[in-house]
């Protein structure tokens, strides 16, 4: 076997520097890279670019490095649940690149597959088709879009052993196993890190080889953005 | 005139046996309160589950389990839970049978504006122009009128596409309409409202069948 693990996350994130795009796992604030989100933090990088489902809130997850104005773009399929976030984009300190959710999915898969472009009919007749190439399959028009480049990918999971081999936890799971493998160096966080051969290989969800480095998180805040429940 | 429910409960009929079903934020969520329980059917959250059960209860509450909307929901027995590429692989492909949506505005040749107000709100399309454009049922639910009371169903939008000539059908809290022919085509009025009433909220051209029959709550 060969062993990712590293032992906290200053040591993960060795090599992070200023102008660099990440890609960070998460729906909402639902299976973020918390441990790595604070350390990016701590670092104080600058002009970064974050390729991201959401952008996170005012005071937590993406919010934190957008409130520090350290994220110089951001390409996102969905932010609304940010204030300020909203202000630096009306006001155009930050650059933004809406994306159709599925698209932003598979644009990572193309990179974690070595695919470097693909057709799809999202976004035809927008404004998300502007300059690119469109062709008909079976009568249907489709807009090219491209993979994704990335330096580094900051993955939650929920276990994982030192080989890198991760398991996911219910709807955390969402971007972060197409993330795997789709920057040069892949960063994951898990809440429970065992030895290799403590996880069974039936039910891994992302194989080790995609994965450079795996740490044991810690503090998870795990926020709930609509708290929504029924009587008991 | 109906209210987001009355909304939400008409659509329900459109929900067939042995469907699965993706619901939108808003007035579509609410559609899964008013489906029948004799039949088979599943709804899909695209955050990546299968098999999206009610709110939890308090004790039941878990920040991994929620839906696209960042509610915490529950998972169903025979639910499952996959990634975000394979959650649109199931849309992308057509594994999905209908799409319930909310919109900005219909344009009587189907296309759909739902994502942005050019420089007062842009908060981003999330999955929508992906289910918009490959859907085969896209059913949208929305008022008739804004709250200027402009109306909603359009001869063209003026905002910024989500997709083109992909709606199928319109649920309103007047009427329920159909996409024919490149105009709405009225298929039910809701209860107590007449055909006048419709046409005035109506901005597109309609096309009125000789016998329009109340909604059937």
């Amino acid at each position: 076997m060969i062993i990712k693990k590293v032992n906290n996350v200053q040591e993960a994130l060795t090599g992070v520097k200023d102008s660099m795009t990440f890609m960070l796992g998460g729906f909402g604030l639902c299976g973020i890279p918390e441990n790595s989100i604070n350390e990016l933090v701590n670092l104080n990088v600058k002009d970064i670019t974050c390729i991201s489902n959401n952008a996170g809130v005012d005071d937590f997850g993406l919010g934190l490095l957008l409130k520090k104005k350290q994220i110089k773009k951001m390409i996102s399929s969905y932010v609304g649940e940010n204030a300020e976030f909203e202000r630096q984009m009306l006001s155009g300190e930050l650059e933004v690149d809406l994306v159709p959710q599925g698209t932003l999915a598979e644009r990572c898969r193309a990179a974690q597959h070595g695919i470097p472009a693909f057709f799809t009919p999202a976004g035809y007749g927008t404004e998300v088709a502007e300059g690119k190439e469109v062709r008909d399959f079976n009568g249907k028009p489709h807009i090219m879009e491209t993979a994704f480049h990335a330096d580094f990918a900051f993955i939650k999971a929920w276990k994982g052993d030192e080989a890198g081999n991760l398991i996911f936890k219910g709807t955390a799971r969402n971007f972060n196993p197409v993330m795997c493998g789709a920057a040069k160096i892949t960063v994951v966080e898990v809440e429970e890190l065992v030895k290799p051969g403590e996880l069974d290989p039936n039910f891994v969800h992302v194989p080790g080889v995609f994965v450079q480095r795996i740490f044991e998180g810690k503090n998870y805040e795990k926020r709930i953005e609509q708290r929504t429940t029924k009587e008991a | 005139m109906l209210d987001k429910n009355g909304i939400a409960k008409r659509i329900a009929q459109e929900v067939k046996d042995g469907y699965y079903v993706n619901l939108g934020i808003g007035i579509p969520t609410l559609v899964a309160n008013y489906v029948r329980d004799d039949i088979q059917v599943e709804f899909q959250s695209e955050n990546g589950i299968l098999g999206m059960g009610p709110f939890p209860t308090e004790a039941n509450v878990d920040a991994d389990l929620i839906n696209a909307g960042k509610q915490t929901i529950t998972a169903r027995k025979g639910a499952s839970f996959f990634d975000s590429a394979m959650s649109f692989g199931m849309i992308r492909g057509q594994h999905v049978d209908l799409t319930i949506l909310g919109a900005m505005e219909v344009a009587q040749n189907g296309n759909i504006a739902n994502w942005k107000i050019p420089g007062k709100m842009v908060k981003g399309m999330g999955g929508a122009m992906d289910l918009v454009g490959s859907a085969k049922n896209i059913i949208v639910a929305m008022m008739h009128t804004n709250r200027a009371g402009q109306s909603k169903l359009l001869k063209e939008c003026s905002l910024p596409l989500t997709g083109v000539k992909c709606v199928t059908k319109i649920v309103t809290n007047l009427a329920v309409l159909e996409i024919v022919d490149g105009k709405f085509k009225l298929l039910e009025r809701a209860p107590g409202i007449n055909i006048e009433e419709i046409k005035k909220a109506t901005e597109g051209d309609l096309l009125i069948p000789e016998n329009v029959t109340e909604m059937k709550m």
